[in-house]
């Protein structure tokens, strides 16, 4: 939520630099404060490399072949360094390459609590002879060779090479040594100085570098985090995408700088086939993409086509990260389903959230006091606007100390919440993990006694600045100092908490104001590993840690809901993300498009952007429409700059707070959708907002879009986003298949650019024809107090007046759905005129008094009598056509959600 | 599958206090009662369509005016009506209608929701009416002091019109008067000038008295032998003195600080004092603390430097000289007198001058703030633009907008600040209650008794 200003307020208390750092500080981002590949010594050392002959050779008489494993030793003929290769073949179509040192002089990082079990396996030899070997890869005809000289692999299929690992020969292992075996002294192996800051680097040398190529792969995506567009750039002659978790003040768009987060996870796409290469390694990571057809015009590519004398297209990518060891989960789909699921089997799937938290949250740095919670909470119900959580920033805690508030702001915290507990709402109150030095504060005495804190390089307390001035920073890669961060949750523990409590940790970067590129310092000790090894997966812990708190305060019993703002491959197990500190302009509403995209395709679903803007102050039309968009992604929270004037949403006029409750309005009524889709990607991975190529993937016209997306399959969301448009051009995909506008239910035929005009009330939306979306039509003020309401059942009929779609209902709030099988999980499909809803879970008991008040069948004809089907009995039910749109709406059906039905059209 | 009842009988007394019994379908206001005739087919309030009536209240919505479910929460723009008996009756949103919480007084919006709802209406029509006689009281005393204000402010502009006018007229003559009455004014404000540099004398005394005090004590400090010298080793080791700031203090820029002598004795250390005293840091204080308290988000300003006492000059205050303006026209310039009055004059102080004595007057908050004296917008509502009044262009907040105060006016006996807070970033709200807004009290005293509906 806040960034490097805290940095300049603080640098000016400190020394003379406030003056030129306070007019330095116009809204852009600092670039000068962070590294450039060339700034940071083992990237410009490892990019120095170019393709070609490879110093390493497989020796391939020290193969062994176990049932889950094969080794293989691998040696430098530069160094005579020996490498130890291991390669595994994972169950459902993935491939795991370890690179590590044969004999390393200590051990290597390898990066732990990320895997959630170690992956099953089954491999076996083909065939071997002295140039290499070939391995079978399970059914499909896959194989994987192993080539001696130089080393390099090569996966194919039948004929066709899918991926190939060293082929342009960038291996690069910097091997442990000692400095005195170091023959000269290059820059930047045994120290580095940025800035004012020097790392030491006890240990020298430790990188690590491997090329991929992609045959007939024009298409990458994924490794956020980055301002940037959904489909990845090459980076030839710029910088590499960068990924080092960093809290960027006033980030800037389109480029590969580093953001909060890092998930190595890169998936490549084309119309056969969607593969994933996973990186795991947590240290400094920069990604270079290059490809042969990037430069080409649609001319030229063109004209390569119709001479027939084109080179493949292909995609190279060179990983390089600063520590730690060679660890690549090759993922080869081949439907991009395939790839989530085969991702989601290593790191875990999203966590399945507390229904209330899909709804709209309230945020600004700060509410000032209980007082100010009270009216805008009273605000919300006077202009008849729904929402589920308010949120505070650090303001409300007592000088900055954590899990403590403001004795006088925030002095009934518990009357504060109950009141908030009487309208059925919810709070958040943030974490951060920067803990104030102060011999007052519980928290840090109990740390300190305890041992818990991160060490500085001569083994002192590390000690940096951020919100309450000189902190510490607790070792979260520590269990035992995570269990006790997860007691501090406990009702007696955290004072002032309450059921309806939340948290958000933010700033666990972790954010260093006084620190290089203002983060921790790479040299600093977590245990026997250094910073610089985990660095990326500190954020990652410390939500891992709150969201355990969060159960175990309930004894097991509640989901928790945590945000977070750095994440790593895993993250998805414990909460949501959102994007950081962005700003009110219309770039940056775009943007939140591909940055959730992104998020999504790498196994965040739960993300969402700053409505409004964090950094200044929008124009009322600029907010109405990121509301319009936010309503539409899947974290929906409003938040602004402690310095930027107040934006509830009632405070722009009449018209504008009509525009603002009747988008969360329509997010509200999708409630039922979202938290199905939810579900599933639980379940199965499947990202819930997400590119058209997702369910497209043959479609050429959707690799790039990112100013559109899906919901689940079913809806299409093409918000506005231009200033003072007055029309957008979605793309509808799908040959043959049809849409519908959710507002007009006029269809269009998809597979084309629709035009649609539109005023500053629309907010362009199409159901997918073939499907069917359970809403809850009668919005409240709070997602809770829908709970027993019915449901209106949206039948898309496809043109073949075909349509399916699924019903989950649960408490919303408990783990009952998993440990007692207490939902309801229901198939709705409608084919030959007859709807039918049918049990997907025989064994499963939930009771729910919502029933089914309505029935529109859009794209349907009119029929001469409509009957219930209902155990044993025919009743008949009131219907209405309007034949103008073709939608047939069933009156007042009346049946149980949760009961077994058919409707049928006669 | 939910069947909620069709009609509710509604019990409520009338003026004479005879219990009658009105049907009419739940959450329709008496106002409204003819248009739902029991049996009788029942047309949407907007025309729209028309349905039986076993439709109405029946937990689905017809009409598009979701006038059919006026006790359902099945239409999204319906209304439900609580009668609310005791107190006063009231529209709800019928999303609001068995949400599990308690809204209308008389629960009767919580009727199938199992929320458990008491009827509160007594108390808070006992409440109210104990708020509004309270109210009535102030608007009627408050209402004479508004009219005490018109009257004074009455005087007041004719005074000041009639002076504006005199001078005017007068102006030629004044000029003429003006070199006699600046001699008058030297002669006047002669005592006061003398004062003022005894101060600036006594302050300067005590200022060297502790410089003194202070180089002393470094003497004896930086005298580690305690042989009565100085040297240069001795003063070599206060780093915090080294005049290039490169980190280390040679000897050679030790000798430049002492003006090139070996040692100094406690007379000739006075020389080197005023080299070094800048940067001396004592030994028995600490180092100037880090400033752990201040978080950084707070700090607006550069901090003051705290060794150098400022100068109490600021304080003599400029405000008086201001304030004098209307009370003593020879002090000043007569034509900035004439042009302040005629600036007063042309002020908005309300339809009958009501807000002019607010004009002079400085009201001391609880936090030491002070409201500028300079008169703002009437920004109200439209009904009466006199109920808040903006403050705007202050000076600008980093990153953030020019301050601005908005006062909001409410009818009380004295003038006097209620509240002050700080709800975005540099606004700030400020509520006053003053006679000035009082309205007329109306005829009739208030009754909300008996008054529900009929």
């Amino acid at each position: 939520s806040f960034g490097l200003w805290g940095i300049t307020l603080l640098m000016g208390l400190l020394s003379v630099f406030f003056v030129c750092l306070f007019f330095s500080s116009a809204f852009a981002v600092d670039r000068g404060n962070f590294k450039t590949c060339d700034q940071s010594a083992f990237c410009k050392r490892q990019r120095a490399f170019k393709p070609g002959q490879s110093p390493y050779r497989a020796l391939l008489e020290t193969l062994e072949l176990s049932d889950s494993r094969l080794t293989l030793q691998l040696i430098n003929d530069n160094n005579k360094v020996h490498l130890l290769l291991e390669l595994y073949r994972l169950q459902g179509n993935m491939t795991r390459v370890k690179i590590n040192e044969l004999k390393p002089l200590k051990p290597r990082f390898e990066v732990p609590d990320v895997l959630i079990a170690e992956p099953p396996t089954d491999l076996s030899v083909l065939s071997k002879d002295d140039n290499g070997v070939v391995l079978s890869l399970g059914a499909e005809s896959q194989r994987l060779i192993v080539s001696a000289r130089p080393f390099r692999l090569d996966i194919m299929e039948g004929p066709e090479v899918l991926l190939s690992l060293n082929s342009r020969g960038l291996l690069a292992f910097e091997h442990l040594r000692l400095r005195k075996d170091t023959n000269k002294e290059e820059d930047g192996l045994w120290e580095e100085t940025f800035k004012s800051h020097t790392d030491t680097k006890p240990n020298g040398p430790t990188s690590i570098s491997l090329d991929f190529s992609l045959p007939g792969v024009e298409h990458v995506y994924g490794i956020p985090e980055h301002a940037d567009d959904l489909k990845l750039k090459t980076t030839d002659g710029g910088d590499p995408y960068r990924l080092y978790n960093l809290d960027v003040f006033q980030y800037e768009l389109y480029n590969p700088m580093a953001l909060y987060g890092s998930i190595p996870l890169m998936l490549a796409h084309n119309t056969q086939r969607t593969m994933g290469i996973f990186w795991l390694n947590a240290a400094e990571t920069w990604v270079d993409i290059s490809s042969n057809t990037a430069g080409k015009t649609v001319f030229g590519k063109m004209l390569d086509f119709v001479q027939g004398s084109s080179e493949k297209p292909q995609t190279d990518v060179r990983w390089i990260s600063e520590s730690g060891i060679i660890d690549v989960f090759i993922m080869l789909g081949p439907k991009p389903s395939d790839v989530f699921s085969q991702y989601a089997s290593l790191t875990g799937t999203q966590s399945f959230p507390p229904l209330a938290s899909l709804g709209y949250h309230q945020c600004r740095w700060n509410y000032n006091d209980q007082e100010d919670v009270k009216s805008v909470d009273q605000g919300f119900d006077q202009h008849d606007i729904p929402y589920d959580f308010i949120w505070l920033d650090i303001e409300h805690a007592d000088g900055k100390r954590y899990f403590t508030w403001d004795p006088h702001k925030f002095s009934q915290p518990k009357e504060m919440l109950q009141g908030l507990m009487d309208k059925k709402r919810k709070m958040v109150a943030i974490v951060d993990p920067h803990i104030k030095v102060d011999s007052g504060y519980k928290i840090h005495n109990e740390i300190t006694s305890k041992d818990f804190y991160v060490k500085n390089k001569d083994g002192g307390n590390y000690e940096g600045w951020c919100w309450p001035g000189n902190s510490g920073y607790p070792d979260f890669t520590n269990p035992e100092m995570r269990a006790w961060w997860a007691s501090m949750f406990a009702y007696d523990q955290y004072e002032g908490s309450m059921e309806n409590l939340f948290t958000w940790n933010d700033m666990n970067e972790p954010s260093v104001f006084n620190g290089p590129e203002v983060t921790m310092h790479k040299d600093a000790l977590h245990g026997k590993w250094e910073h610089r090894d985990i660095h990326n997966m500190y954020g990652l812990y410390v939500q891992m840690a709150t969201a355990e708190g969060q159960i175990q305060r309930s004894g097991g019993a509640e989901r928790p809901f945590v945000l977070t703002r750095a994440f790593f491959a895993g993250s998805q197990r414990f909460g949501a993300v959102w994007t950081g500190d962005n700003a009110a302009e219309w770039d940056h509403l775009k943007i939140s498009i591909p940055m959730c995209l992104s998020l999504g395709l790498v196994g965040v679903s739960f993300c969402g952007a700053d409505v409004g803007g964090f950094f200044k102050n929008p124009s009322t039309e600029l907010l109405v429409r990121w509301y319009q968009t936010g309503a539409y992604q899947p974290f929906f929270r409003a938040h602004a700059h402690l310095d930027t004037t107040r934006r509830e949403p009632w405070l722009f006029g009449p018209e504008n707070t009509a525009l603002i409750r009747e988008a969360v309005r329509q997010r509200y009524a999708l409630l039922p959708y979202w938290y199905q889709l939810f579900f599933q990607a639980y379940r199965t991975g499947m990202p819930v907002m997400r590119p058209l190529w997702v369910d497209y993937p043959k479609d050429t016209a959707t690799f790039t879009i990112d100013d559109e997306f899906l919901i689940g399959s079913d809806l299409l969301v093409h918000p506005v986003t231009e200033e003072g448009s007055r029309g957008v051009t979605a793309y509808l995909p799908g040959a043959g298949e049809v849409w519908y506008d959710v507002h007009t239910f006029q269809k269009h035929n998809g597979a084309q650019n629709l035009y649609i005009p539109v005023t500053l009330s629309s907010i362009p939306v199409f159901q997918r024809g073939g499907s069917i979306i359970p809403r809850k039509d009668r919005v409240r003020r709070s997602s809770a107090c829908m709970e027993n309401d019915p449901y209106t059942l949206y039948v898309a009929l496809s043109p073949k007046k075909f349509a399916e779609g699924k019903l989950y209902i649960d408490d919303g709030h408990s783990f009952n759905y998993d440990t007692k099988k207490e939902f309801i999980h229901r198939s709705l499909t409608f084919a030959n005129n007859a709807l039918t809803s049918s049990n997907l879970c025989p064994d499963c008991n939930f009771l729910t008094s919502s029933w089914i008040e309505k029935v529109l069948i859009l794209g349907a004809s009119k029929p001469s009598k409509v009957v219930l089907k209902m155990n044993g009995k025919e009743t008949p039910v009131d219907f209405e056509f309007d034949s103008s749109m073709s939608v047939l709406t069933l009156r007042k059906p009346g049946m149980n959600a949760g009961d077994d039905w058919t409707l049928l059209l006669q | 599958m939910t069947c909620l009842h069709l009609l509710l009988t509604l019990v409520f007394a009338v003026s004479l206090g005879t219990p009658v019994e009105i049907q009419r379908p739940r959450g329709v206001p008496l106002t409204k009662k003819q248009f739902y005739e029991e049996g009788k087919p029942f047309t949407c309030l907007d025309g729209s369509r028309t349905i039986p009536f076993d439709r109405v209240n029946d937990d689905y919505c017809d009409c598009k005016d979701g006038s059919d479910e006026p006790g359902t929460a099945a239409c999204p723009n319906g209304s439900f009506h609580c009668t609310n008996a005791g107190y006063r009756p009231m529209f709800i949103p019928s999303s609001r209608i068995n949400d599990g919480i308690c809204d209308c007084c008389d629960t009767t919006d919580e009727y199938n929701s199992g929320a458990k709802c008491e009827n509160t209406c007594k108390e808070l029509g006992r409440k109210e009416r104990e708020v509004l006689q309270k109210m009535a009281e102030i608007t009627k005393e408050g209402f004479l002091l508004k009219q005490q204000l018109i009257e004074e402010a009455k005087k007041g502009r004719e005074e000041k019109q009639g002076k504006v006018t005199d001078m005017q007229e007068n102006k030629k003559q004044l000029e003429e008067k003006v070199e006699a009455l600046r001699t008058v004014k030297e002669a006047a404000e002669q005592p006061e000038k003398e004062a003022k540099e005894r101060h600036l004398k006594a302050w300067e005394a005590i200022r060297l008295e502790k410089d003194k005090a202070k180089m002393a004590e470094a003497f004896l400090e930086l005298d580690d032998n305690s042989d009565g010298f100085v040297s240069v080793s001795e003063l070599q080791s206060h780093a915090e003195l080294d005049p290039d700031a490169d980190g280390t203090l040679t000897e050679t820029e030790v000798q430049g600080l002492m003006g090139g002598a070996a040692q100094v004795d406690t007379s000739t250390f006075e020389s080197v004092w005023t080299n070094i005293k800048d940067k001396y840091h004592s030994e028995s204080q600490p180092e100037e603390p880090a400033p752990v308290e201040t978080p950084p988000d707070e700090v607006k300003e550069p901090a003051v430097d705290n060794d150098s006492e400022p100068y109490p000059e600021d304080d003599i205050s400029e405000e008086d000289d201001e304030d004098e303006d209307d009370k003593d026209d020879y002090h000043e310039d007569d034509d900035k007198v004439r042009v302040n009055i005629e600036k007063e004059l042309s002020f908005d102080f309300g339809p009958d001058a009501e807000f002019t004595y607010m004009y002079s007057q400085c009201y001391e908050l609880s936090t030491n703030a002070h409201v500028p004296r300079i008169w703002g917008s009437w920004s109200g509502p439209e009904n009466n633009k006199y109920l808040v009044m903006k403050y705007e262009h202050g000076t600008g907040c980093w990153q953030g907008p020019n301050r601005s105060t908005t006062v909001k006016l409410t009818c009380g006996k004295e003038t006097v600040v209620t509240s002050t807070s700080e709800p975005s970033r540099c606004e700030y709200l400020m509520e006053f209650t003053t006679p000035a807004v009082c309205q007329e009290p109306a005829n009739t005293e208030p009754s909300p008794h008996g008054h529900e509906e009929l």
